[in-house]
This record gives structure tokens, C-alpha cells and sequence, in this order.
């Protein structure tokens, strides 16, 4: 029972509804009222997240933690464009995260001398100072998705470990292209080994989480495109995906693009979170932590990228009381999931609110499902007796 | 073997692991507890550095440094009848961990000064975070300029790179030497910082630098950029990188028959005689280095520091864990001007008073004497140490500020 539960094989991105009921028609909600309802709860969410920062209830420590919750969020998301969806091995991602934060807070501390907006503004949050990190934002976004295209169109012609190592060694040029233009070159971009300073701090626990709301939305409508089902006939089987006129090259360097641009978006709002950037920050490490967020929530989930973002960046804090041993606690519980849910927490499976919906609409619950398969269940071993 | 796992049996075992990090939790809690005994009477100071991972040998230094210090000022009374209640965070080196240990202490601690944090960077993200606090906080050993230019709030006990450069050029100077060669590690701002302003110094004071050579993190042989320094002839090589990569430079020039003077620089500390001894004791003749404490020198308050630490901790002190112990001190003597002006903790104007404080005050350290002037970088004076035949370390000279 246990095992067929696992082995069941449930499409990606479901497209709407689970078993049909037989007989009656089923009821459904029309996409318009889908895409309402769920805004409706991201803005609600929002607003009440703010307030709670407003009132006090959460204090700073708790919100910056959420901020890099949020962050860490959309870098599992993006990642898993690539691994879960596209079902390449990119190694990299750390080194976009890098050129997104980079092109993001250069972006913003020239312009913002430019302009003569203050670091102050940034807190406080003027209109110009907003456009100035949205800009930002989406320069950093750019800036990855440029190294995205770079990497990708030569690194796609490859596979599995070869693909792994191409990016990994990619990343490795970025940081050290960081660490020395300013020396080599002559500019004065980087800031090199010291560390690029006086990053305004513009993250606010709104932009972080509506960035998510954004990114979760883009991707997720994308995969139900045309587009996504082509990413995923790649993954599931390339040769019979390119036999069927996908061309290959075009999509798989269109999810590795995306997926770059995202996490530049997460590398400008990491920047502004943390105030100083040191290319040792974007090493191999870091690319392995997002890789092991996405691995531990399932290949292929966006709730299990964001779920397992969340816990393994508040775990770190949460255990922060008992520091010697918080370390060990992180490899266990990333041990324990490996040998019990090699496919991950979630696997594949999605959240869908409106399919939730729907089911109520059709009173279409788990344990009523669950009565009837145990009369068939019973109606088949009654059989073989 | 684990095929027939059913999602019950998954449950208890994961249901018993989070028991038992819960159990280990509450042991932890208890243990950080245990130093609160002394009752509403207590001021809370927070110590952060990285205590695990690549820098940890620096931030555990420091940690032991600045605990020592408190534990002494409580054994006698504490500051204006209250006892000091460290709390310690761990931050890895990493800036992200260090700026949510900052904001952990200062929200949810409720501490009145930092001392922290120990390496540059996660040492800059924490004084950018620190400015809108005005949170005293006292840097151990962070040596980049930036640190302390955010804001008035933050302070450091040990001096910058640049300026142990320009040290080593006028000791290079004072000594003699016409041309100097330099070997530094490229991509550390550390390394990169001392060489240019040695390089800086030294042609101010007519000194020719013969060669300038770098190597790259994690190289182990030096033979080539030796060989290209020993051509030049110089009378000095200067190596202004940490204890491993200078015990193997020193240990291959000597071999290669360079047999005159080498200069280093605080990173020097701990190359022989700690934990490991990184280079030969035959090979570290004529090598000087300037730092702010070492074990060898005989003042009455650096012997006692040395004694102290022995019977602690069971092993010589460090350039760091003296540089810890007097961050702490130069933090309690702003602690004691604002509890003298008997101002209210944790309000605006009892950490003004605590800044204040420390850059009006002068503190005895055992690190020489600490003042400021108007900015965080303190005036203080430098030890020259060289080496014994066996290897031992030993004060050379004593260069005032």
C-alpha cells in the first residue's frame, strides 16, 4: 500500500482536478476567479505580515531572518526551474545569485549619487528611491541572465555530470572575475577582495515577499504555457521532445535564462539585506546549499523549494541557542530525509488552493476517496477467495 | 535495508529525533543560563566571531580573550556593583549569520556593547547595521579601514593594515636595508593591504623595492617567485600573509640559500611554538614581525595576562585572545562611564554615554596603552618580535605610537 502511494507517478503541474468524479458534472472554478482568489491571499498575507512588523510583534531580528527566508525562497524556486523542471544539474547557481547582487548594488549606489537620493530614503522608502531598487532589481536580473546565455547556449550541448562541472567551473570564473577586475582591469567596480560597501539597505520584508509572490506567479504560469510543457517533455525525454518539433536548444537555454534572471532578482535583494558583498560569499558552497534546499523539498515542487528554503534558513537561527551542536542537527535532519524520502518531502507533488477549493465545492474529500478504495479493496480479495 | 520503511515507522523516528534535539535544546538553554546567576543587578555584553568553520582559530582566540577579561572584572565586583553577563553568538564568518547574530543580540538579548566582531567582513555588514542602533561595539581584530567609518559607534583595540605596513617600512628603514622584495597572496585584502603600503612607506624613506610577487589561495610552492625575488638580490623579503604560507616561504627560501632577512606582519603570529610549528626553528632566524601582543614580552601587565590565561585555559595566550581581552576592557571602561553617570541601560543616552566613554578614556591594555582621537582607530604601540635559536619568540623592540 505504502509503496504504491510512493511509486504513484503525478504530473508536475497538474492541470486542475484530481480524479473525475464519475456521474455527476464536476464543478469548477473559471481561471479569472483561480488567479483572483490567489491574490487576494498573497495581498492579505502581505498586509498582515507588515503589520505585524509595524506593530511590533515581529521584532527586526525575526524580520531579517524572514527577509532571508524570502530570499532564499525564490533562489530554490529559480533553481528548481533548472533541475526539478528542465532536469539539468546546474552547479552554478551561486555564481548568477553573484552577478545579479553585484549588477543590482552597483546599479543602485552609482544612480542613487547620481540622483542624490540618501541612504535614508531607502528606509524610509520615497518613490524615487523605490524605482531605483526596482530598477535594481531588475538590472541584477539581467546582468545573471546575460551569464545565463553565456554559459548556457555552449554548457546545454551537455549532460548530467558534464553539465554539473561546466557550471560549477563557470561559477568559479565569476567569483574570481569579482575578486580581481578591479585590480586587473583598473576599474573601480568590485570593491575585489575587500568587499563591496555602503549598500544601501532597501530590502524591506513587503519587497522580498512580493518579489516571491512575483517569481512564484511567473513561474508557475510559464510552466503551464506552452513553453513549460515543452521544458518538461526535454526533461522527461529529450530525443522524443526534439522528434516532436521541440527544439531543444531554444528551451532549454530559455529555462536556464529564467532561471538565472531569478536568481539575480534574489542576489540585488540579498545585497541590500546584508549591506556588504565579498565574492568568497558566492563560493561552491553556496551553490550546493540551494541545490540541497530544492533536492531536500523534491525535484520539481515549487512548495517543496519554498518549504525546504524556509526551514533549513530559520533551522540554522532557530538552533542558534545551541550553537555547538546546530551543525549536526542540520546534517541529520538532511540525512534522515535522504535515506526515508530520497524523492524528496514533497516529490513532485504541488499545492494548488483552487484545487483544494474545488474539491470542497464537489465534497470531494481524502477520507471519503480513502472509504471507497477499501471497498474495492475488500470487493478484490473477496474476488480471489 | 530500508525498502520495507513503512511512513509510521518514518514518523517515530523522525518524531524521536526532533525529541532529542529538543532535549539537546533545553541542555543548551540551561548551560547559556548558567552565567545569568547574577540576578537583575547584571549588564548583558554580547561576543560574537566565528567560532566554527575556516576562521574559527581567530574567533575562539578573541572568545577566550574577552570571557577571561569578564570573568576577572566580575571576580572583582563587576562594573559599579553589577556583574558583566556575556552572551556569545556564533557567526561562522559568514556577513549574512553575523548581521542576524547582531540583530538576535541587540533585539531579543538586549545587550548594551558588542565585542565583535573578529574578521573584516562580516565585521563591516554588522557596523553598517550597527550605525542606526548607535550600539557600542568594540572590534577585536578587524583591520580594514571601513569598519570604523559608518558611524561613531565602533571602535577597534588592534591597528589597521595599512598602518602595520607602514610600521614595517620604518623598522626596515631604522634597520638599514637599502632594497626590499615583497611576496603577498593575491585576492586577500589583508596581504594586498599591508604590501601596498609598505611598498608605499618604504619608497618615501628611499628604500627600493627590488620585486613585487604574489601567489595565489592555496598555493604550496613558492620556488618560482623565490627564485625571481633572490635575483634581485634584496636584503629584505617582506611576507605579509598568514602563519601556514609563511612557515613554507621561509622554509623553501632557506633552502633555496637565502639566508638574510625576512619582515612579516601580525599574521605571523602563532607560526611556531602554537598547536603545530609551521616552520623549522634553524630557518626562522633574522625574521621580524610587528604585532600588538606576544607571549615573550616581560611588562608587568602582559606576564600577569599570560599567567592568567595559562591557568584558564591550559595554553599560551595569542596575538588574538590578548587583543579579545583588551576589546572587552576598552568595552567595560565605556560600561563604567555610563553606569557612573547612572543612566538608565539599554536607553539612547546610556549608550551614548557608553561611546563616549571609550573614545574619552585610556585604558591600560595588555597590548600596550589603547586611546582614540576622535575616530575608532585606536593609538597604541608595536612590538617588534623575532625568533631565538630554538625557535622561541622574543621582544626585539618596542615601538611607541
Amino acid at each position: 500500500m505504502e509503496e504504491e502511494v510512493m511509486t504513484e507517478k503525478r504530473p508536475i503541474i497538474s492541470a486542475g482536478g484530481g480524479p473525475r468524479l464519475e456521474g455527476a458534472a464536476r464543478k469548477t472554478l473559471p481561471m479569472p476567479v483561480r488567479y483572483a482568489i490567489n491574490a487576494v491571499v498573497v495581498l492579505v498575507l502581505l498586509v498582515l505580515g507588515e503589520l505585524m512588523i509595524d506593530g511590533g510583534v515581529v521584532n527586526r531580528y525575526q524580520s531579517t531572518v524572514l527577509e532571508q527566508v524570502g530570499i532564499y525562497i525564490i533562489l530554490a524556486v529559480s533553481l528548481n526551474i533548472a533541475t526539478g523542471y528542465l532536469g539539468q544539474l546546474p552547479l552554478g547557481h551561486a555564481g548568477f545569485m553573484s552577478m545579479g547582487a553585484y549588477g543590482c548594488s552597483i546599479f543602485i549606489i552609482r544612480m542613487s549619487e547620481a540622483l542624490g537620493v540618501g541612504a535614508r530614503d531607502f528606509v524610509t522608502g520615497t518613490p524615487l528611491a523605490l524605482a531605483l531598487v526596482l530598477g535594481g532589481l531588475v538590472v541584477g536580473g539581467i546582468c545573471a541572465s546575460i551569464a545565463g546565455i553565456i554559459i548556457g547556449i555552449p554548457a546545454l550541448r551537455l549532460k548530467g555530470d558534464y553539465l554539473a562541472i561546466i557550471t560549477l567551473a563557470f561559477a568559479e570564473i565569476i567569483r574570481v572575475v569579482m575578486l580581481n577586475i578591479d585590480d586587473v582591469v583598473g576599474f573601480d567596480l568590485t570593491g575585489g577582495a575587500a568587499g563591496l560597501t555602503g549598500i544601501p539597505g532597501y530590502s524591506s520584508f513587503l519587497l522580498v515577499f512580493g518579489c516571491v509572490a512575483v517569481v512564484c506567479f511567473l513561474t508557475h504560469t510559464m510552466m503551464k504555457s506552452r513553453h513549460g510543457r515543452a521544458i518538461l517533455a526535454i526533461r522527461d525525454n529529450e530525443i522524443a521532445a526534439e522528434a516532436t518539433g521541440v527544439n531543444t536548444t531554444y528551451y532549454k537555454t530559455l529555462a536556464f535564462v529564467v532561471s538565472a534572471f531569478f536568481a539575480g532578482v534574489a542576489g540585488g535583494l540579498y545585497a541590500g539585506c546584508v549591506g556588504v558583498l565579498q565574492p568568497a560569499v558566492f563560493g561552491f558552497m553556496k551553490s550546493i546549499e540551494i541545490l540541497v534546499m530544492v533536492v531536500l523539498g523534491g525535484m520539481g515542487s515549487m512548495l517543496g523549494s519554498a518549504l525546504s528554503a524556509t526551514v533549513l534558513t530559520i533551522l540554522p537561527e532557530a538552533l542558534r541557542a545551541f550553537s555547538e551542536y546546530r551543525m549536526i542537527a542540520y546534517a541529520i535532519v538532511l540525512i534522515l530525509v535522504m535515506i526515508f524520502r530520497p524523492q524528496g518531502l514533497l516529490g513532485s507533488y504541488d499545492f494548488s488552493l483552487s484545487r483544494i477549493i474545488e474539491r470542497v465545492m464537489n465534497r470531494d474529500f481524502p477520507w471519503a476517496r480513502r472509504a471507497e478504495k477499501g471497498d474495492e479493496a475488500a470487493k478484490e480479495v473477496g474476488a480471489d477467495a | 535495508m530500508f525498502e520495507n520503511v513503512s511512513r509510521r515507522n518514518f514518523l517515530q523516528v523522525s518524531a524521536a529525533g526532533v525529541a532529542l534535539l529538543g532535549l539537546a535544546g533545553c541542555n543548551g538553554s540551561n548551560y547559556s543560563a548558567g552565567g545569568s546567576e547574577g540576578g537583575s543587578g547584571s549588564i548583558k555584553v554580547g561576543i560574537m566571531g566565528p567560532h566554527t568553520g575556516d576562521n574559527s582559530s581567530y574567533g575562539l582566540a578573541c572568545l577566550n580573550g574577552a570571557q577571561l577579561y569578564f570573568k576577572q572584572l566580575n571576580e572583582d565586583g563587576g562594573v559599579n556593583g553589577k556583574q558583566i553577563e556575556p552572551v556569545v553568538y556564533d557567526e561562522k564568518g559568514d556577513a549574512t549569520e553575523a548581521v542576524n547574530a547582531y540583530n538576535r543580540l541587540v533585539q531579543e538579548d538586549g545587550v548594551t556593547g558588542i565585542v565583535g566582531d573578529v574578521t573584516t567582513g562580516p565585521t563591516i555588514a554588522v557596523a553598517q547595521a550597527s550605525v542606526a542602533d548607535n550600539m557600542p561595539c568594540v572590534t577585536p581584530s578587524a583591520t580594514a579601514a571601513d569598519v570604523v567609518t559608518y558611524g561613531s559607534n565602533y571602535f577597534r583595540a588592534c591597528v589597521t593594515d595599512p598602518e602595520q605596513g607602514r610600521v614595517m617600512a620604518n623598522f626596515a628603514s631604522e634597520q638599514g636595508y637599502k632594497n626590499v622584495a615583497t611576496l603577498y597572496l593575491s585576492g586577500s585584502d589583508y596581504s594586498e593591504g599591508v604590501n601596498a603600503a609598505f611598498c608605499e612607506e618604504a619608497e618615501a624613506l628611499g628604500i627600493t623595492i627590488t620585486s613585487q610577487q604574489s601567489y595565489a589561495e592555496g598555493d604550496v610552492d613558492f620556488k618560482a617567485q623565490l627564485t625571481n625575488i633572490i635575483a634581485t638580490n634584496p636584503d629584505a623579503i617582506l611576507v605579509p600573509n598568514y602563519y601556514q604560507d609563511d612557515g613554507m616561504i621561509v622554509n623553501q627560501a632557506r633552502t633555496q640559500g637565502y639566508d638574510k632577512v625576512f619582515l612579516g606582519v601580525d599574521g605571523w603570529s602563532g607560526i611556531y611554538g602554537g598547536s603545530e610549528n609551521y616552520a623549522e626553528a634553524a630557518n626562522l632566524h633574522d625574521c621580524y614581525y610587528c604585532c600588538a601582543f606576544s607571549s615573550s614580552n616581560e611588562s608587568e601587565t602582559a606576564t600577569a595576562f599570560v599567567e592568567a590565561y595559562e591557568a584558564e585555559y591550559g595554553e599560551a595566550p595569542t596575538n588574538f585572545c590578548a587583543l579579545g581581552y583588551d576589546a572587552a576592557m576598552v568595552l567595560a571602561n565605556g560600561l563604567a562611564a555610563a553606569e557612573e553617570a547612572g543612566l538608565e541601560p539599554g536607553s539612547e543616552d546610556y549608550k551614548q554615554a557608553v561611546i563616549d566613554g571609550i573614545a574619552s578614556g585610556t585604558v591600560e591594555g595588555v597590548t600596550g596603552s589603547i586611546s582614540y582621537e576622535g575616530t575608532g582607530d585606536p593609538i597604541k604601540s608595536s612590538l617588534i618580535i623575532t625568533f631565538a635559536e630554538d625557535g622561541t619568540e622574543e621582544t626585539f623592540e618596542v615601538l611607541e605610537a
